[in-house]
C-alpha cells in the first residue's frame, strides 16, 4: 500500500470517529451513512432500487408474515432460523472478503468497520423490541413491506413505531444505558 | 413452468437468506452504507417532529439514503404482492393452525392475518394492543437497543459486534416470552 492510500484510510478513520451528529455515529453503528462524499439527491435512487429488491425478498420468503414469526417463536419451523442464519453467514463472509482484499466503494472510498461497546440498552431495548416483534409479527423493515402488500392498517402500526422512537428520544437521558 | 410462475412460489430459506445477506456488501460497495432499517424511524422523527430534543437534532438529510431505502422496501412490497403473489393461503405448522383456530383466526390469505389486523378491529382492545401498543414497542425497543433485526442481527453480527449479539439474543428472548406466554392471553380477548 502506498503512502497516499494510507493517508486516505487514516482520514476516513478519523471521520468515522467524529461525533458530529449527536452520537448518530458513536451510538448507532447500524444503518448510517459512513461516506464522506456529497452527491446530488438522485444518487440515492440506487438505494431505492436496493430497497425494492430487499422488499421483494422479504415478501417472497414470507419473513414478514405474522404466521412465520409465530412459528419461529414456537420452534415449529426452521424457515426463519434458516433465513437469518444464512443471511448472517453470507454477510460475515462478505465483510471478511471486503476486509481481506481491502475492497473499496464504487467511488473509491475505503470501507472500514468501527467496533462498538455494548450498553444496557442492547438488553432492555432488545427485550422490548422482542415483545413488539412477537405481537405485531413485524420488525421495522417488514412494516414498510406489509403496507406495500396492501395491509393498509399497518400504517397505524408504523406511525405507532415512529411515536415509540420519538418517546425513546424524549426520555433517552433518563433511561439506563 | 415459466419463470414468473417459478418466482411466484414462496422462496425457500436457502435462497432468501443468502440474498438478504448480500444486502450487506451491496450497500457497502454502493456507498459505504451500513445495512439497517430502524434508523429510518429516527430520521422521520428528526425531519418531522424534532421538538428540540437533542436526540433528533442532527442533519437527517445526510442520512437520507435510508429513507430512499425504506421507500424502496415499500415499493418492493407493492411489486411482490401485485406481480409475484402466491395464490392461496400460507401453509403453517398444523399445531399453530389448530391453536390459532381456537382464537378464531382461520383466514390465512396474505401475510398479515386479516382476522386480527384490519380497520374494524383497530378500535377494539385487542386491536389497540396488537397494532398500536405492539408498534410502539417495536419503535421504542429498536431505538433503545440501537438497531433492529437488519441492523443488529444481520449487519452487526456480520461485522462481529458484541452489542449486536447481545441485542439479538434479547430480541429472541423477548419474542419467546411474549409469543408463548402473553400473546395467547391477548388473542383470547
Amino acid at each position: 500500500m502506498n503512502i497516499k492510500e494510507t493517508a486516505k484510510e487514516k482520514k476516513h478513520h478519523d471521520f468515522l470517529l467524529q461525533n458530529t451528529d449527536f452520537e448518530v455515529r458513536s451510538l448507532d453503528d447500524v444503518s448510517i451513512n459512513k461516506s464522506e462524499l456529497k452527491h446530488p439527491l438522485w444518487y440515492n435512487l440506487k438505494y431505492a432500487v436496493t430497497g425494492i429488491l430487499f422488499g421483494i425478498i422479504l415478501v417472497k420468503a414470507e419473513v414478514i408474515s405474522w404466521f412465520r414469526i409465530q412459528e419461529m417463536f414456537r420452534f415449529q419451523s426452521f424457515h426463519m432460523y434458516g433465513v437469518i442464519g444464512s443471511a448472517v453467514a453470507i454477510g460475515m463472509l462478505s465483510v471478511w472478503l471486503i476486509k481481506k482484499f481491502k475492497i473499496k466503494t464504487i467511488y473509491n472510498e475505503p470501507i472500514e468497520f468501527v467496533s462498538k461497546k455494548p450498553n444496557k440498552g442492547n438488553i432492555y431495548g432488545g427485550l422490548l423490541f422482542g415483545f413488539g416483534w412477537a405481537i405485531t409479527g413485524a420488525c421495522p423493515g417488514p412494516l414498510f413491506a406489509q403496507i406495500g402488500t396492501g395491509a393498509t392498517v399497518i400504517i397505524v402500526t408504523l406511525l405507532s413505531a415512529i411515536a415509540g422512537t420519538w418517546t425513546y428520544g424524549y426520555f433517552r437521558e433518563k433511561l439506563p444505558h | 413452468m415459466n419463470i414468473i410462475d417459478w418466482l411466484r412460489q414462496p422462496w425457500p430459506w436457502y435462497v432468501a437468506g443468502p440474498l438478504i445477506g448480500l444486502m450487506v456488501p451491496l450497500l457497502l460497495v454502493l456507498g459505504n452504507k451500513s445495512f439497517g432499517i430502524s434508523s429510518s424511524l429516527r430520521h422521520i422523527c428528526a425531519a418531522c417532529i424534532p421538538a428540540n430534543i437533542p436526540f433528533f437534532k442532527y442533519d437527517w438529510k445526510k442520512e437520507i439514503w435510508n429513507l430512499f431505502f425504506v421507500t424502496g422496501v415499500f415499493i418492493g412490497g407493492v411489486l411482490a404482492a401485485s406481480l409475484l403473489s402466491n395464490p392461496g393461503a400460507i401453509l403453517i405448522h398444523p399445531k399453530l393452525a389448530e391453536e390459532l383456530a381456537g382464537y378464531g383466526i382461520t383466514n390465512r390469505e396474505g401475510l398479515v392475518p386479516k382476522d386480527l389486523f384490519n380497520w374494524d378491529t383497530l378500535l377494539s382492545v385487542k386491536g389497540i394492543i396488537l397494532m398500536v401498543f405492539g408498534g410502539f414497542l417495536v419503535g421504542f425497543g429498536t431505538r433503545y437497543a440501537g438497531g433492529c433485526t437488519s441492523g443488529h442481527a444481520i449487519m452487526g453480527l456480520s461485522t462481529l459486534q458484541w452489542p449486536s449479539l447481545i441485542a439479538t439474543i434479547s430480541f429472541m428472548a423477548g419474542g419467546f416470552i411474549v409469543a408463548n406466554l402473553i400473546l395467547p392471553l391477548i388473542l383470547k380477548l
